[in-house]
């Protein structure tokens, strides 16, 4: 039996499903257009801690907690955690999880992680290595600053063209059980699209929609072409941070290669904050911002069926303050998971 | 990809990213820079009208102004003036003294040594690097002209 379609992608021959998810977001993600559907909204940014990488530890690990918790499961049920943030050597996700001492794989794919850790998830559970996985990404907009950009404080005039790093996490326990402990899953990941590393040579860093979306519209096409799909097979193709402008790049890019998107696109960074009251420019970013987006909306959406089958494209933007003090470019990167409703 | 693809790319970003209209940014910077520096000649006038001599009166002045930016700093109301001001408050002193202060309130958490000590001018060490360098030069250039007798 093989699973493998086309040039990048696997097709699931044995069920994967998201068994539960949980999601935890600071204040502003709280008052933002999704703010009700989160399952922990903490006003205290620094979540009880005296440090910002602290707090986006005890993001990790409240994630994990509540997702393990809402299916019923004790942390040794769980046979291996993929795990990963934004903070150099992954410090968020080695403090935050520790203490379950779970087989662990971390994992840095900027703000592709979340497709990443669900992709290798899905893989092992359908590989028979595993029964049950824990997957968990997560961002804090003061870690992300504090290493990429400047200290909070500092007096600065942001581009109309940045985003604003999601502060959140979020987790989910894969399973090849469609139900375990009288709890129903929430959808099925019947395949993957892995993506490639694109660099069509953006220089500006305070532009990742622009360096990313040739990364996610090349995983997407990618995907079409392997599962001989197009845009009307998915209910939505959701990608992770391309914000305003990066969406409308990816919408160009695919119409350049005969594929119109433009209606059944959605983007987490988009849709996390109401840009204007907001204040957030371009859109929402992070791991953590995919991540909390499709366990408060997207599963939800899929579980009740609304929709059938979603494309789930988290982008990530590969570049570090070395590279870019160095004059690199930042080339970008794209996982797409796909799910679909337990019929 | 080739140069081509690339150029033809970077086109399409330029088209599709929204700017801050210039115009208005230079407007605002103007009336905040101008209003710092109105509130600075208020205390030198202050200053010289109680007795104290222009030299100290303008080390009074720089004092005040700083004082102000690194409260501003410390109670998180900069970034917001900022975003405003632009440059018509960050190239001023007060633009300095908020580039410190505010490395010192992040750094803190990574010790006195490590953290404040050692990156507390993360932002503001070049400033410092090439003012002084920049002044070295002039002397220098100035040390020229004197023996030439051009100054």
């Amino acid at each position: 039996m093989t699973q493998m379609i086309g040039k990048q992608s696997i097709r699931f021959e044995s069920p994967v499903y998201i068994l539960n998810s949980a999601s935890i977001v600071g204040k502003k993600e709280g008052e933002g257009p999704m703010g009700e559907l989160f399952d922990v909204i903490c006003e205290d940014a620094m979540f009880g801690n005296q440090t910002w990488e602290e707090a986006e530890s005890t993001l990790q690990k409240e994630a994990v907690t509540m997702a393990l918790g809402k299916a019923g499961m004790q942390s040794a049920e769980i046979r291996y955690l993929f795990a990963g943030d934004l903070l150099g050597q992954l410090i968020a996700s080695s403090f935050g999880t520790a203490s379950y001492q779970i087989p662990m794989f971390g994992l840095y794919g900027a703000c592709s992680t979340c497709g990443e850790a669900l992709s290798l998830g899905a893989m092992t559970i359908a590989g028979g290595y595993a029964a049950h996985v824990l997957c968990v990404t997560s961002s804090h907009f003061a870690s992300a600053e504090k290493q990429f950009r400047f200290p909070l404080e500092y007096g600065n005039q942001r581009p109309l063209s940045a985003t604003w790093t999601v502060t959140g996490a979020g987790a989910f326990v894969l399973s090849d059980q469609k139900e375990g402990k009288g709890n129903a899953a929430s959808a099925r990941i019947t395949g993957i699209t892995t993506g490639k590393i694109v660099d069509f040579g953006i220089k500006d860093s305070m532009n990742m929609g622009a360096a990313m979306a040739p990364a996610a519209a090349d995983t997407i096409y990618h995907n079409f072409m392997d599962y001989n799909r197009s845009p009307k097979d998915y209910d939505r193709i959701v990608t992770g941070d391309l914000g305003a402008i990066g969406r409308t790049l990816l919408i160009d890019l695919l119409k350049e290669k005969g594929f119109d998107i433009g209606t059944v696109h959605m983007d987490c960074g988009i849709e996390i904050f109401d840009a204007d009251k907001q204040d957030t420019h371009a859109g929402g970013s992070g791991c953590g911002c995919s991540a909390v987006t499709l366990s408060a909306y997207i599963l939800r959406q899929i579980k009740s069926g609304t929709w059938k089958r979603v494309l789930f494209v988290p982008t990530g933007a590969l570049l570090s303050t070395v590279s870019f003090n160095e004059g690199k470019t930042v080339p970008g990167i794209a996982h797409a998971v796909v799910l679909e409703t337990i019929s | 990809m080739s140069e081509t693809e690339k150029l033809h790319y970077e086109q399409k970003v330029q088209k599709a990213t929204p700017t801050h209209n210039l115009w208005m940014q230079m407007l605002k910077a103007f009336l905040v820079g101008g209003i710092i520096c109105t509130v600075g000649q208020w205390i030198l006038n202050i200053c010289t009208s109680m007795g104290v001599d222009k030299d100290t009166a303008g080390g009074w002045c720089a004092l005040i102004l700083i004082l102000i930016s690194v409260l501003l700093t410390g109670f998180n109301l900069y970034p917001s003036i900022a975003k405003f001001a632009g440059a018509g408050i960050l190239v001023p002193i007060t633009g300095f003294a908020n580039s410190v202060a505010a490395a010192a309130i992040e750094f803190k958490k990574e010790g006195h040594v490590y953290g404040i000590g050692a990156k507390i001018f993360t932002i503001a060490g070049p400033v410092i690097l090439y003012g002084i360098f920049a002044s070295w030069v002039l002397g220098v250039l100035y040390w020229i002209g004197k023996m030439m007798g051009l100054v």
